[in-house]
């Protein structure tokens, strides 16, 4: 497109409250994911919680790796981290170190935080690293075509589960716990305000956050499993949902296939970073004194 | 001084200030110095859950501003592969140590070879150039680690130490200079406001200026093919001329960063090309032979890659054959056929691991060349 057209598309098209963080050059216009896909919305929340903090934005690092939830930190227009392939939370731990006063946010697709990159999502958990991640569950690889991932739930059709799913889905939020996590939530992407305000509890914890958004991705998934389009997999998402509270008064029967939501785990603990410094000015001084 | 110890003097010395590795025999003692040297002098060290978060974790440091590095053996670096890629065209500066071990696979842990020469140069897909340094003293794994660093930050590289189980487990004096008689060099910052910057367009060395994250410029990292603007492209032109860039800032740079140790060039006939561990004996022969009237030079590399083609091309002239002893099935001989093979004979001496070749079984193949 040369720069004369574009010009008078955007002077023809509204503008969309997001396109202010969005990087402009970025490719394909205005983005890569499927009409419909949970992805955009993520974005969109993400910068809300953004915006609602009144963060500094050029403190505000993004990062993420491969895949279709990988690619959300290539949009944003300050500075981002594209990692690779279920190593996001490496290079975000190597940056929170270095640069303590970053808010570091990722975004990781279920393949890739809990496949490729499981070892690394327990571990960052244990050292309670402050990083906020974003975990989109949309139940497959949508990028390569919507194979099953460890979150496919048992007996769902994909590209590479064409008798069904034969694996059992990991409970991410539950993982998260037992490995350490200091805040954990999980809602959908049907539920605008309480994700933006997870991601703001997340990114004001001193720790290791963990935001699991259950998101539809009717191009693979819901294909696949005649969910219908993105409407009908939102209404799909909402009617399979639980609150915490209410799941708790529940039987494990009455419970089999429901997403339980809400903020799901709260605690304080000490984070990675900050004790590593407190520990090289300790060692600084007893070194000092012989 | 154990030479890995030497290494760790050497890292803290050139002002690294995070450490990331894994266990691994022949390389550990770094990790555990580093353990309880970097906070002292208020860096941090990590203990990544396998080498590839202990490479990211060095990635993300080095891209917020931090000297960083790791330490493994072969082994280690197959698991790092996609990652030195990644920091190769990323443009990330940062150090990798391999003690290499005897191999293939697991191999002999605690034993000594030098097979790793080619896979910290070609171990990632598709093309890119990385610094390569072997040093053959525990002297060297001082100074050659605070080489390291310089080059790192200077062409925005990974560099690799190529020490193996003998260097890195030698112990010898060490001399430790002050500070004020070391030289460092720290990556280039731009000098334009964040406004003008264009965040991959390289300035004549073919370096671009590197600012951190946090600084305030945008930065766009990601190891997709992409313009100077750090657009992904999928376009030939873009594609090749960002490869050629990675491949030209370190090889057209080669005379420069390629080092080397000779001795009796003057009048000799025959030499001994060696490097790392293998090197310490290599050149004692050359020195032997010639005190017995026989007109043997020595050539140290001490960088592997970018191969020092200029100079052995010239040994080549000088000489009627090259011998080169390396602790693998002949890798570097080829590098040295490939440069020198127009003008003298070159002969391989490999010797698979274990063991460096002892000075008798050196001499007796360079004794063929005077009978």
């Amino acid at each position: 497109m040369n720069a004369k057209a574009k010009d008078l598309r955007l002077k023809e098209e509204p503008k969309h409250p997001v396109l202010k963080h969005f990087r402009d050059d970025s490719p394909g216009t205005p983005h890569l994911w499927c009409a419909g896909c949970g992805v955009g919305q993520i974005w969109h929340y993400t910068t809300r919680a953004i915006e609602e903090l009144g963060l500094d934005e050029d403190k505000v690092l993004w990062v993420g790796g491969s895949g279709c939830t990988g690619r959300m930190c290539t949009y944003w227009h300050k500075d981002f981290f594209h990692t690779l392939h279920g190593r996001a939370l490496s290079f975000a731990t190597g940056v929170k170190l270095a640069r303590p006063e970053m808010t570091v946010l990722v975004h990781s697709g279920d393949g890739e935080c809990v496949a490729i990159g499981g070892n690394h999502l327990i571990h960052a958990a244990r050292r309670n690293v402050d990083i906020t991640l974003i975990a989109v569950n949309n139940f497959n690889y949508g990028m390569t075509g919507g194979q099953f991932s460890p979150t496919t739930p048992t007996s769902m059709y994909t590209a590479t589960s064409p008798f069904g799913n034969p694996e059992e889905a990991f409970n991410l939020s539950a993982l998260m716990k037992e490995a350490g996590a200091t805040y954990i939530a999980r809602w959908t992407t049907v539920h605008a305000r309480q994700v933006i305000n997870a991601i703001k509890k997340g990114i004001q914890n001193k720790g290791f956050s963990f935001i699991e958004i259950l998101a539809q991705c009717p191009t693979q998934y819901g294909r696949r499993n005649k969910l219908g389009g993105p409407v009908q997999m939102m209404e799909w998402l909402k009617a399979n949902s639980i609150l915490k509270e209410k799941a708790e008064k529940m039987t494990p029967e009455e419970l089999k296939g429901k997403f339980i939501l809400g903020e799901l785990h709260s605690v304080i603990k000490p984070e990675f970073s900050e004790y590593m410094r407190a520990m090289a000015a300790e060692a600084a001084r007893e070194g000092e004194g012989g | 001084m154990q030479g890995n110890d030497a290494c760790t003097e050497g890292a803290l010395a050139a002002g690294c200030m995070l450490f990331a590795g894994y266990p691994i025999t022949p390389a550990t003692e770094i990790a555990e110095m580093m353990a309880r040297r970097l906070p002292q002098a208020g860096g941090i060290y990590v203990q990544g859950e396998d080498e590839l978060a202990s490479l990211g974790i060095v990635l993300g440091a080095s891209a917020a501003g931090w000297k960083a590095m790791t330490a493994t053996s072969g082994n280690g670096i197959c698991l790092m592969q996609e990652e030195i890629g990644y920091a190769a065209m990323t443009e990330i500066p940062c150090v990798i140590v391999d003690a290499q071990r005897a191999g293939p696979g697991t191999g002999i842990a605690t034993k000594s070879m030098q097979g790793d020469v080619y896979q910290v140069r070609y171990g990632s897909n598709s093309d890119y150039s990385i610094i390569a340094l072997a040093p053959s003293s525990p002297q060297e794994m001082f100074d050659l680690t605070i080489e390291a660093f310089n080059y790192a930050e200077s062409y925005r590289t990974p560099v690799f130490i190529l020490s193996d189980e003998i260097v890195s487990h030698m112990r010898e004096r060490v001399t430790i200079p002050t500070p004020d008689k070391i030289r460092l060099v720290e990556r280039k910052k731009p000098d334009v406001p964040p406004e003008r910057f264009v965040p991959f367009r390289a300035s004549p060395d073919g370096v671009p200026p590197m600012p951190s994250f946090g600084d305030g410029y945008a930065l766009p990292v990601s190891s997709f093919a992409r313009t100077e603007t750090g657009r992904p492209v999928t376009d030939f032109k873009n594609q090749s001329q960002l490869v050629q860039r990675l491949w030209d800032k370190i090889e057209k740079h080669a005379d420069s960063i390629a080092r080397v140790e000779t001795a009796g060039l003057e009048d000799a006939q025959v030499a001994v090309l060696s490097y790392g561990s293998v090197a310490r004996a290599a050149k004692d022969v050359a020195r032997q032979m010639r005190l017995q009237g026989k007109p043997v030079a020595s050539m140290r590399l001490i960088t592997l890659w970018p191969f020092p083609d200029e100079r052995v091309r010239d040994l080549g002239k000088r000489v009627r054959a090259i011998f080169v002893p390396e602790m693998n099935v002949g890798k570097m001989a080829r590098e040295v056929e490939r440069a020198a093979g127009k003008y003298a004979e070159v002969i391989s001496l490999p010797k698979l691991g274990v063991d460096i070749h002892t000075p008798a079984e050196i001499q007796q193949a360079v004794e063929r060349m005077f009978s």
